[in-house]
This record gives structure tokens, C-alpha cells and sequence, in this order.
């Protein structure tokens, strides 16, 4: 799931239900679950680690994200969701172009993991 | 690679129990995205993981209080969702504030002071120059780092309270010197009886926020005092419309003696703030004047003189609307019955503990709520659905009398 604009999760994401509901994002409406989600960089408030853990905790979390940077509220939210429930949500941080609808390439060299239970 | 120092190791290695290991995996994975050469002994932490988000934030707390961890440093607690001093006013669902309350105690089990306050640089313990900390509260992080010229970076929700079980922070960014030279100069050049209006410091922090994302700003061009709720008004607004962790004011904050102090010499672009955007800001945050349905005032925390100056403001005055004061129970202790007794005549609430914006204690309100707060104008009508009346202290207070809100115009063009 691209998302072109970046998207904070508190405020953004009803971790009941994965819905986005930041009503002033382009996918407002559209569910984050099981789905990988590419974002440019993140967004917005430090309490969204607790929102992103909060929605895998429900099952209706991303199944990964790919970063165009280093996020540490992301990866907090997904590190500490994998550490108490188990899950193996990756995040891969990988050098992304800025526009959209191009096939690319990560291999070791474009991009590295930085989360993986 | 981070370096680890041997007792990083042991923590890691479960010598200090399990709960000790699993902050210092946090840690360790923060240090690594962050790019950090080695982590770094704290003296303070401020945690804002009380504040009931959903039952992850109650699992990641026992994890630790199971796994036999405590704070290593001391530590205080941001707001949380509950006023325990003033229970009858929560308007939620007894399971959410039975989930509520768990959190809020399964903190101080870990060690953590009950503080329950957004401002803790309001309390008599706050860091002092240099002081490396790892503070969580956006506003709270841009005081510290700005005003008091502690060291933190934006510590968020679980990162916060695995640096207070460790002790240690991964050393980068406003931690270290390099990270805290100012990135961009604003020039103030507006008239003075702007900067001597106390809206002009959370309208001048929107803007900055707004435009400097997570920049660090030197302000030149303030030739007057200002004090530290102005200050405090201006960071929380820079920290709600953007990411400011930091600014500079030039000849007032402990870091910019001079600009090129600030700057640490670099060559950085120079933006002025025209005078229009600041009015439009204004416009943006509430400009309703119609009937009022409540007022709210006190976000950040109020301090001791906001406090003094309200009850002055509001003495042998009736309110004619509900208002509420949101403060710690700090502040609340310290100005005693001689301000709570004047506002209690006034038929003002006092919220300590908790803030308005982000538990149900407003309840359905007809008309627009008046604040004095940026940051409560930037939140509650998403929080809370409201419409927001943006004015001064002494607005709020004329307002809330006549039951309409009643906005002056200090800013001409």
C-alpha cells in the first residue's frame, strides 16, 4: 500500500479496526491490515508507537513497512508488538525514489532491515 | 555498530533480570536507527506512556514489572487519563477508566514519581544546563531542550521508560553538541506591542512549527524579557503544528548568548515572519464569536504566577459558563486555598492530573469552547469535536462572564 503523504497513527489509524481516519489524508478510509506499507518518511506525534503497537495487537495491523527513512516511532511500535505478541512484522528502510509508480529494486546494497523478530 | 559499555552487556544479557534485558533491546534498536556510536548514562526521565491509549501500553508496563524491573533514575509521569484528586469529574466508561488507573499504577509500581503532569519543568526537580535526560511530552522536550538547556531527544511512547529502566540513551542528535546548533534564523521584525502581547509567543511557535518541521530555529529580535509561560506557550504550539524539539532565542536562551553561538558557526538561510501569517494563524485557531458553551484554559499545565494572575484576573467575577483550569497537583498544592478558593467563587473547575483535550470531562457542550492554548485549539476539535475560540488569558476570563466569546484585535497590520 503506497501512501503518499506520510501518515501519523495516532490521530490517523482506529487501531480497533485499521481503518485511516486522519480525515485530511488521501487514503482516508482505506484499511492498513495485512498489508505492507511504503511510506516516504513518518509523521507526527510520539504516542503513535503505542497506536501502531496497539492495532497488531488487535489483528488488524500492517503485515510490514518499507521506509524511505529511519522512523523510531515505528520501529518502536513494531519492535516492542513483536516482542509481547510474537509477531514477526518486519521494517526495511530502504533508498526509495520520491515518486511513485516505478518498479524498484531493494537488494542489500538499496536498503536494510532495520526490525525483524 | 554501538559500542557497549560492559554493563549495556549485562543488561542485554539478562544479568539485571528480564524486564531490564527487554528495555535494553529497545534501546539498543533505537541506537542502531538512529545511528548512534554508543549509548550514554541519563539522570532523568519523563514518561508519557501513562496516558491510556489500548491495553498494548498496559502489556508493555507489566512486561516490565513482571520481567522484576524499576527505574534506575528518578522519574515523573506525564498526564494520564484520570484526576485522582477529582475523580467525579471523568465522564468516560468505568472499563476504560478501570484500564486507566491499572496503567497509571503499574508506572509507580516500576518507581515512577505520580507527578501526573505535561510540564515537569515545572517542578522543583527539573535538569538543569547540560543535564542528558530522556524526556517523552513534546512540549515538555522543547522546554527542556530550549529553555532549561537539558539534553533530550523525542523520546515517544515505550522508548521514554526503557531509558529510565536502563539508565542509559543512545547518544545522537540533541544529545550531543552538533546536533543542537540552530538550523535556520527567524527574524523577528515586527512591531513591539506584538512581542509585549502574551498570544503573539503561541501564534510566533505555530508558525514555527508549521515551517521549520524538525529544524532548530534561532529567533533573533526579541529586545525584551520573556518569561518562561511565554516561552512554554510558544514551544507547545511549535511542538503541536510541527516537530520542534529545540529553538534558540538569541541573548535569552541558555545556549545563544550571540547568534553565532546558536548557529555553532554554520551558514544557515534567514526567514522573517510576516506579520499577515501570524493574524491568519489566529484566524485559523478559533476565531468563533458567537455563544460560548465552556472555556478551558491551562494547557500546558498552568504554573504558579498563571495561576496567581488568573485568580486576580477572576476575582468578585462570576462565570457564566463552565471553566475549567487545567494544572498539576503540584502547582495546585503550592498556590493554595488563597487562588483556589477566588477561582471556586469564580465557578472555575480545577483539573489536576489529567487535561482536558484528552479524556472525557467536558461532556456535550453547546457553542464554541474558549482556550488560551495553541495547542488545545490545534487538538480538541479532533479530540473532542468541538469549536474552538482562540484568546488571551484575560479574553478567556471577559468571556466566559458574558457567555460569548468576546476577541479583541492586538495584532494590526
Amino acid at each position: 500500500m503506497i501512501l503518499s503523504e506520510p501518515l501519523s497513527f495516532w490521530g490517523g489509524v482506529d487501531a480497533t479496526t485499521g481503518r485511516i481516519i486522519d480525515r485530511s489524508h488521501p487514503a482516508v478510509g482505506e484499511s492498513v491490515t495485512g498489508k505492507i506499507l511504503f511510506m516516504p518518511h513518518g509523521r507526527g506525534s510520539s504516542s503513535s508507537a503505542s497506536v501502531i503497537a496497539e492495532t497488531i495487537r488487535n489483528g488488524v495491523g500492517p503485515a510490514g513497512f518499507i521506509l524511505g527513512e529511519a522512523d523510531e516511532i515505528v520501529v518502536t511500535g513494531v519492535f516492542v508488538a513483536n516482542s509481547l505478541y510474537g509477531t514477526r512484522i518486519p521494517v526495511i528502510v530502504g533508498d526509495l525514489p520520491g515518486d511513485t509508480g516505478r518498479l524498484v529494486h531493494l537488494d542489500s546494497k538499496a536498503a536494510r532491515v532495520v526490525e525483524a523478530k | 555498530m554501538v559500542k557497549l559499555s560492559s554493563k549495556d552487556r549485562s543488561m542485554l544479557d539478562g544479568d539485571h533480570g528480564e524486564g531490564v534485558a527487554f528495555a535494553m533491546g529497545l534501546v539498543l534498536k533505537l541506537a542502531e536507527v538512529s545511528g548512534a556510536p554508543e549509548l550514554i548514562d541519563i539522570s532523568g526521565a519523563h514518561i508519557d506512556g501513562c496516558l491510556y491509549h489500548g491495553e498494548s501500553g498496559v502489556d508493555f508496563v507489566q512486561h516490565l514489572v513482571s520481567g522484576g524491573a524499576q527505574v534506575a533514575i528518578p522519574t515523573t509521569l506525564n498526564v494520564s487519563s484520570l484526576d485522582l484528586l477529582h475523580p467525579e469529574l471523568y465522564q468516560g466508561s468505568d472499563e476504560t477508566a478501570d484500564a486507566a488507573r491499572r496503567l497509571m499504577d503499574l508506572h509507580v509500581e516500576l518507581g515512577c514519581q505520580p507527578t501526573w503532569t505535561c510540564a515537569p519543568y515545572q517542578l522543583p526537580t527539573r535538569p538543569g544546563v547540560g543535564e542528558q535526560i530522556a524526556w517523552g511530552e513534546s512540549n515538555a522536550i522543547v522546554f527542556a531542550n530550549s529553555v532549561l538547556g537539558a539534553r533530550t531527544n523525542r523520546y515517544g511512547d515505550f522508548a521514554d521508560l526503557a531509558c529510565a529502566v536502563t539508565g542509559r540513551a543512545p547518544f545522537s542528535g540533541l544529545h550531543t553538541d552538533a546536533g543542537r546548533a540552530a538550523t535556520v534564523v527567524i527574524q523577528l521584525d515586527l512591531d513591539r506591542s506584538w512581542l509585549a502581547h502574551e498570544l503573539f509567543y503561541p501564534l510566533l511557535g505555530h508558525w514555527i512549527g508549521a515551517k521549520c518541521g524538525t529544524g532548530i530555529p534561532a529567533i533573533v529580535g526579541f529586545d525584551c524579557e520573556v518569561g518562561e509561560d511565554d516561552m512554554k506557550a510558544l514551544g507547545a504550539a511549535a511542538a503541536s503544528s510541527g516537530a520542534t524539539a529545540m529553538f534558540h532565542a538569541v541573548g535569552l536562551t541558555p545556549e545563544a548568548a550571540t547568534l553565532s553561538i546558536a548557529t555553532q558557526g554554520n551558514a544557515v538561510p534567514v526567514w522573517k515572519v510576516p506579520g499577515e501569517d501570524l493574524v491568519r494563524i489566529r484566524e485559523s485557531l478559533g476565531y468563533t464569536r458567537g455563544a460560548l458553551g465552556a472555556v478551558s484554559v491551562g494547557t500546558p499545565h498552568m504554573s504558579v504566577s498563571e495561576m496567581r494572575n488568573l485568580a486576580t484576573l477572576v476575582a468578585g467575577k462570576l462565570s457564566a459558563v463552565p471553566f475549567y483550569v487545567n494544572t498539576s497537583r503540584a502547582v495546585y498544592s503550592e498556590v493554595g486555598p488563597s487562588v483556589v478558593d477566588v477561582l471556586a467563587a469564580f465557578g472555575a473547575t480545577v483539573v489536576t492530573d489529567t487535561c482536558t483535550y484528552i479524556t472525557p470531562i467536558i461532556g456535550d457542550v453547546s457553542g464554541a469552547v474558549m482556550t488560551n492554548s495553541a495547542k488545545w485549539a490545534y487538538y480538541a476539535p479532533g479530540n473532542l469535536g468541538v469549536e474552538v475560540a482562540f484568546g488571551s488569558l484575560a479574553e478567556c476570563v471577559t468571556s466566559a462572564v458574558s457567555g460569548r466569546a468576546e476577541l479583541d484585535d492586538p495584532f494590526r497590520l
